[in-house]
């Protein structure tokens, strides 16, 4: 078997040879961007406008490493990728943040050579039916077909939870996106399903968006975030750092509009978070100001969540579980101290 | 005796000097430090690999084969083949699963791609200006257009035209039903007794076979024909007919069932929709290449072959099957061998509308599981690699066959 391996160790070995070395910071550095890789157009997490720009709750995470290490929160540059693709872009050193709505698994952690730095949006997988079904709960749908993406975490939750509930049912699982949707809206499945917040923005897609409605149930926990290589502690911490700097912002309010009053705050958390105090920054790497151009340039978690999935966008999506954990929800950073 | 000893390391020299002058000698030294270096390239790539992915602290090996999986995949060939079960089989079956249904699809379409491409290129050059016209435009029309497009196309087209999984479906005598999800039928459960049944298929098949190969014989020793084709589709009908009476009729049909969502999952016989469109689309896209091939070869044939089977009094028909496609075929087969190949490469398209090959499943769904591109990879080059030697050899071998006989 060992033998096996090294020969199909061959076919992969361009693939891998020209992995990145270990001080991504430096290379960074020398480069003058942050390359991304995000997904091939998800409304909301990663999308591209009309004039090519990038924006979305994802895109965030790499616009505010950017500002942290430049203070120019423009100095990134994208790679879409599939959800096959990913890994191997990572891995391979092609990007050095991976911020695509991936799921964090402890596969993914523990046998991918990745580290998880954060959760920037709280998901969980969610089905869509058409509203003339007359379905209102996932426990009716025995004997319905469902499609779904390849690549992806889901085809395993919802077969656990079909066989959880003894429920017959048929898996299609098409590999590129618009044809998911297109299968489901032609009527050759019953239900879609994929993360919830997915579910949002591939309904604008549909021909009638209002015909479909989500059912109530959350059938796993998909906790999405940005993914570094395993073996940069440096990187690691300034990715992850640079996403929770973002959340003390909104917690300490803090945002993009009043972090130029906020220097001459007497707060000291909020000293400390804009470099007025302390010496964050140049332990990281990076300089003092890492986190006030993050916040002038990016905005807080809140802002960011409003600009891009909230109430008030095409996605609709409420704060929920991602709300601060003072306001019940489960976003919550450690303190910078 | 100095004279010996000088003309010793002459002759020692001039051999020597032979060597860099004999082009066998030279071309073997060369070969060796092309081997060698070829051999160095390779270890240093293997080495590399195993040491950046060292780096990376990823798994490797083929361990996960024995690994069950979780999730699901629909009714299929493979799935049948194999009893696939979520977490009960491994993804060794998934990979066997994917290669089934690649096979399954691949072979559905040659066959259907050689005939309507040997049809295409005979109406090619007919003298009926209506059947000309058509299979021109016919294949100018879809050779151009990329597959992929094409297999969109036939997917849009066959959800589009069949009634929605919930409607009422279309039947066909009440036996088959079609709806957007694919084509539905009975499934036959054999009760004791089916294997006998089962059994006179086969035998009724070699009867047919064996009445064809005497037939033949002799009409090469006597000139006297037999119709072989009818007796043999007689002998294929009524053998296995009789046995499934005298048998008590030992298969129970299972017929699909209609729920809230359309039909049942698991029950009757299942060709999922995606199955269909790619065959069509494989079909229909490569039958233009082999109709050229078959032209090519039909031209090959000189116009006196035709000229002296109308002066013997043949018919049109007899003058093609018997006189120009078998020295046509010398032509056809080699080339009508890349596009067999073609075909099973294309079929890897498969995963774009949802069909479980093994592109699909394995290096699809289990990758993202597993996370093993290298390993994954690897096994997916080697099936197609297999699959199509093993197409290659039948192929060369069937060409040896009809190779012109030099006597």
């Amino acid at each position: 078997m060992k033998k096996l391996a090294f020969i199909g160790a061959l076919a992969g070995a361009g693939l891998i040879a020209g992995m990145a070395s270990a001080a991504t910071l430096d290379d960074v550095k020398a480069k003058g961007f942050v390359q991304c890789g995000v997904s091939q157009g998800l409304p909301g997490f990663s999308n591209q406008n009309d004039a090519g720009e990038w924006s979305g709750i994802d895109v965030a995470v790499c616009r505010a490493v950017a500002a942290a290490i430049f203070g120019d929160a423009q100095a990134t540059r994208f790679t879409p990728l599939s959800a096959k693709e990913r890994f191997t872009a990572l891995s391979s050193g092609e990007i050095d943040i991976l911020s695509r709505n991936t799921t964090w698994t402890m596969t993914r952690d523990t046998q991918l050579g990745l580290n998880f730095a954060g959760t920037n949006y709280y998901d969980g997988q969610g089905m869509m039916v058409p509203k003339a079904l007359g379905v209102t709960s996932a426990l009716e749908l025995s004997g319905a077909a469902i499609c779904t993406n390849t690549g992806t975490t889901t085809e395993l939750n919802i077969t656990d939870f079909f066989r959880a509930n003894n429920m017959d049912f048929s898996l299609i699982a098409i590999e590129n996106s618009d044809e998911v949707v297109r299968a489901y809206d032609s009527g050759r499945c019953d239900v879609f399903t994929t993360d919830r917040s997915g579910l949002a923005a591939e309904r604008l897609k549909l021909t009638a968006p209002d015909d479909h409605m989500v059912l109530p149930e959350i059938i796993s926990k998909e906790p999405l975030g940005p993914v570094v290589r395993q073996g940069d502690d440096q990187w690691f911490n300034i990715v992850r750092w640079s996403f929770f700097a973002m959340i003390n912002a909104e917690e300490l309010g803090v945002s993009s509009e009043n972090v130029d009053e906020m220097k001459s705050s007497d707060n000291p958390n909020i000293q400390r978070l804009v470099g007025v105090d302390g010496n964050f920054g140049t332990e990281m790497g990076l300089t003092n100001d890492w986190a006030y151009n993050i916040i002038k340039h990016v905005g807080n978690y809140g802002e960011v969540y409003e600009a891009t999935v909230g109430p008030n966008t095409p996605l609709k999506l409420e704060r929920g579980v991602n709300a601060l954990w003072s306001k019940g929800g489960l976003q919550y950073a450690p303190p910078i101290r | 005796m100095a004279d010996a000893t000088a003309d010793g390391a002459q002759q020692a020299r001039s051999s020597l000097a032979s060597m860099v002058y004999d082009p066998k000698a030279r071309g073997l030294f060369f070969q060796i430090v092309v081997f060698g270096l070829l051999l160095i390239g390779l270890y240093l790539i293997v080495n590399n690999t195993i040491e950046n992915l060292e780096l990376l602290n990823k798994k490797s090996g083929f361990g996960f084969l024995s690994q069950t999986t979780g999730f699901a995949i629909f009714d299929s060939l493979g799935t049948w083949a194999v009893d696939y079960t979520p977490g009960e089989s491994t993804y060794w079956d998934v990979f066997l699963v994917g290669a089934i249904n690649t096979i399954w699809v691949a072979a559905f379409s040659i066959v259907l791609a050689t005939v309507w491409g040997f049809v295409l290129g005979v109406m090619r050059l007919s003298k009926n200006v209506i059947l000309r016209w058509f299979s021109t435009v016919y294949i100018e029309v879809l050779r151009n257009i990329p597959l992929l497009l094409q297999i969109f196309f036939w997917i849009a087209v066959l959800t589009g035209i069949a009634p929605g999984k919930r409607d009422d479906p279309m039947s066909l005598f009440d036996i088959f039903y079609f709806d957007s999800s694919g084509i539905r039928g009975p499934y036959p459960i054999g009760e004791s007794g089916a294997g006998v049944f089962y059994a006179s298929i086969l035998i009724a098949f070699v009867i047919a076979w064996a009445i064809g190969k005497w037939a033949h014989k002799r009409q090469d020793a006597t000139g006297q024909q037999f119709p072989s084709f009818w007796v043999g589709l007689g002998v294929i009908i009524l053998l296995p007919a009789v046995v499934f009476f005298v048998m008590g009729q030992p298969i129970e049909l299972e017929w699909p069932d209609r729920g809230r969502f359309g039909f049942r999952p698991g029950l009757g016989s299942f060709i999922e929709v995606s199955f269909v469109a790619l065959w069509l689309s494989l079909s229909l896209y490569s039958a233009t290449f082999i109709a050229e091939i078959v032209r090519a070869g039909i031209l090959s044939v000189s116009h006196g072959q035709t000229e002296g089977a109308q002066a013997l009094g043949l018919s049109a028909g007899v003058t093609l099957n018997k006189v120009i496609i078998p020295q046509a075929m010398r032509v056809i087969i080699p080339p009508l061998t890349s596009q067999y190949l073609n075909i099973i490469k294309n079929s890897s398209l498969a995963a774009a509308i949802g069909f479980p090959d093994v592109v699909a499943t394995f290096s699809g769904t289990a990758l993202n599981q597993v996370g093993q591109e290298i390993e994954m990879i690897f096994m997916m080059m080697m099936v197609y690699l297999f699959f199509s030697i093993t197409t290659a050899i039948f192929m060369n071998w069937y060409n040896a066959r009809k190779r012109l006989v030099e006597r």
